[in-house]
């Protein structure tokens, strides 16, 4: 059981990153942007593809991270130059980049065409050569993993964080906030929407040459819904810690991640579910996230006013005798 | 300084809903003069200031802006030049972001925006004695949400945010109008020291006569897309509302006034 909840603490912090790039579109500007689905194999499978043909991990990663990066210029141009609308850029970007990383992992075989999935059993990955690193230090590696991805996330919402306090990111929030106003202000929100969506797509796709690696395989399925698990981390966490300043928004958004793993990992214990079902959960989880706090804030309010109106109630009653 | 020659824009143009907006506009701004424009509704006001500002395209005429043509630049890009202050209070800021950021976000509308921090230490005293000339105690609340604030207090926020980097010209599109009258008064008083203050150059619509004479040194009263009286600075001094009234009876004809003429006094 210890093993499972860590797994999904470690899952739960290289997911945040990606949840991290969600809050960006959805949220700082208010943008939903569905290439994540699409952007996230973009990362797994330039990742899994480079270590297969030898380059060095680390290399991999920023290459993923640039291929994502470009993806989100990608669906930035459909919208603000093609003048489409946001879902629909991004749900074509995403159909696009379903048969760009066939084409990508499609490098490794010699005939050069698409391949749908690379497995990295045998090969040297940032993650095996972070843990053999932490053995050769003589430290016991149970919870290596977990402080690592700790580390890497912690760096990413740092740099999030300080980003959205430039002068660029400023714009980019006031961009979702106030078109009208910052255009006023001699902000370019085409260009910054782009900015944006680049932004989050490299996250989206940093994310997936992690997971890719963590998990040894890259498979052209395995970003089915990741759009969902990125949204419900968010709400979860801006459920849990409020929206009270980005520093702290940041912070929710990766717990959020890490507490939907959790939730995920104690709901696959239950006899009758099976790992088909993921998906399923994962839709019933922002559902619930969805409707329960406005559901709760409406009860809460019907609650308030009986009590008020039993309270004047008795104010009468008292009055009287 | 703003020229304005032969400006004309259409709506719909070609449909059968085709609407003259503006014909033939010729309006000159020198150098720290403050034009009020008043009109009744559909009167081309809004039009000019968002044909001024890029908002709307242009079909004809030319905008000069420090005598360079601006015809053909986006609205981003005269930004450079032009500081606006819109109708609705909420308009002008940007609400999740708070007073410094707001400020900061101005601060950067004439340089080109990289990634520096917004709001430096320095900044910040700029923005706090900024602040103060505003009289709201907006100075001590630097990292409050804009949303936060009052209808009144964003609309002074904005007025600030439009005017203190000085832009070439200030654009205000009836910015007192969604406000109740000792709000609308506050912000007309700001407007009044602000543009004293920096000596800008500024357009000024608004629906209200009595405003629009109090205001400004020059006046211009627009109908139908066009410009049909003009009162000077020597003109503009004697000028009551009666006499505006009468202008425009007199142009219009008498029965003009009961159904077309929907200012206030």
């Amino acid at each position: 059981m210890l093993g499972a909840l860590t797994g999904a603490v470690e899952q739960g912090l290289i997911y945040g990153i990606m949840a991290l790039g969600v809050y960006l579109t959805f949220r700082v500007l208010d943008f939903p942007d569905l290439t994540v689905d699409g952007s996230f194999v973009t990362g797994a499978s330039t990742a899994a593809m480079m270590i297969v043909l030898g380059y060095s991990p680390l290399l991999a990663t920023i290459a993923a991270l640039a291929a994502g990066f470009i993806a989100g210029i990608g669906t930035g141009l459909l919208h603000t130059k093609g003048g489409i609308n946001p879902l629909l850029s991004g749900i074509l970007m995403m159909i696009a980049l379903y048969s760009i990383n066939l084409r990508i992992m499609g490098l490794t075989v010699e005939n050069s065409v698409g391949r749908p999935n690379i497995p990295l059993l045998q090969s040297e990955t940032l993650i095996t050569k972070y843990i053999s690193f932490i053995e050769s230090l003589g430290i016991p590696t149970y919870y290596a993993i977990v402080v690592g991805a700790l580390v890497v996330v912690a760096v990413v919402k740092i740099a999030l964080d300080l980003f959205l306090k430039t002068e660029v990111g400023l714009a980019l929030r006031a961009t979702g906030d106030n078109k009208r106003m910052i255009r006023s202000f001699s902000g370019n929100t085409d260009r910054l929407t782009i900015i944006g969506l680049a932004i989050s797509n490299g996250l989206v796709a940093l994310s997936g040459a992690l997971i890719a690696q963590y998990g040894k395989f890259a498979d052209v399925g395995m970003g089915i819904g990741m759009i969902v698990i990125g949204l419900a981390s968010v709400i979860i966490g801006e459920a849990l810690f409020g929206t009270k300043s980005i520093v702290r928004i940041t912070l929710a958004v990766i717990v959020g991640a890490v507490i939907y793993r959790l939730v995920l990992a104690f709901a696959l214990r239950i006899e009758f579910l099976d790992t088909g079902d993921m998906k399923l959960l994962t839709a019933l989880i922002v559902v619930l996230a969805l409707v329960l706090p406005t559901k709760l804030s409406k009860l809460k309010k019907q609650a308030l006013r009986k009590q008020q109106v039993e309270k004047r109630g008795g104010v009468e009653l008292a009055n009287h005798s | 300084m703003l020229t304005i020659h032969n400006l004309q824009k259409r709506f719909n143009e070609g449909s059968h809903d085709e609407k003259i907006a503006l014909r033939s506009i010729d309006l000159t701004l020198q150098d720290k003069d403050f034009v009020t424009i008043i009109g009744s509704n559909g009167a081309g006001k809004s039009t000019l200031l968002n044909c001024i500002s890029g908002t709307l395209p242009i079909e004809q005429g030319d905008v000069l802006l420090d005598n360079q043509n601006v015809e053909h630049l986006p609205e981003h890009k005269r930004a450079k030049w032009i500081g606006r202050v819109f109708q609705d209070p909420m308009a002008g800021t940007s609400p999740t972001l708070t007073i410094e950021e707001n400020l900061a976000i101005a601060y950067s509308r004439n340089t080109k925006r990289s990634f520096r921090f917004a709001a430096t230490k320095h900044r910040r005293e700029f923005f706090k004695s900024e602040l103060e000339a505003l009289h709201l105690n907006l100075e001590n609340r630097l990292t409050t949400k804009v949303g936060m604030l009052s209808g009144g207090e964003r609309q002074a926020l904005s007025l600030l945010m439009a005017t203190f980097t000085n832009p070439s010209i200030l654009l205000l599109d009836e910015h007192t109008a969604a406000l109740d009258p000792a709000r609308a008064e506050l912000i007309t008083q700001l407007t009044k020291q602000l543009v004293d203050q920096k000596g800008l150059t500024t357009l000024m619509v608004t629906h209200n006569m009595q405003q629009a004479i109090d205001l400004g040194n020059r006046l211009v009263m627009m109908d139908q897309g066009s410009i049909i009286f003009e009162a000077d600075e020597e003109r503009k001094k004697s000028l009551t509302v009666q006499d505006l009234l009468n202008e425009f009876k007199q142009i219009k004809g008498s029965q003009a006034l009961s159904d077309r003429m929907l200012l206030e006094a």
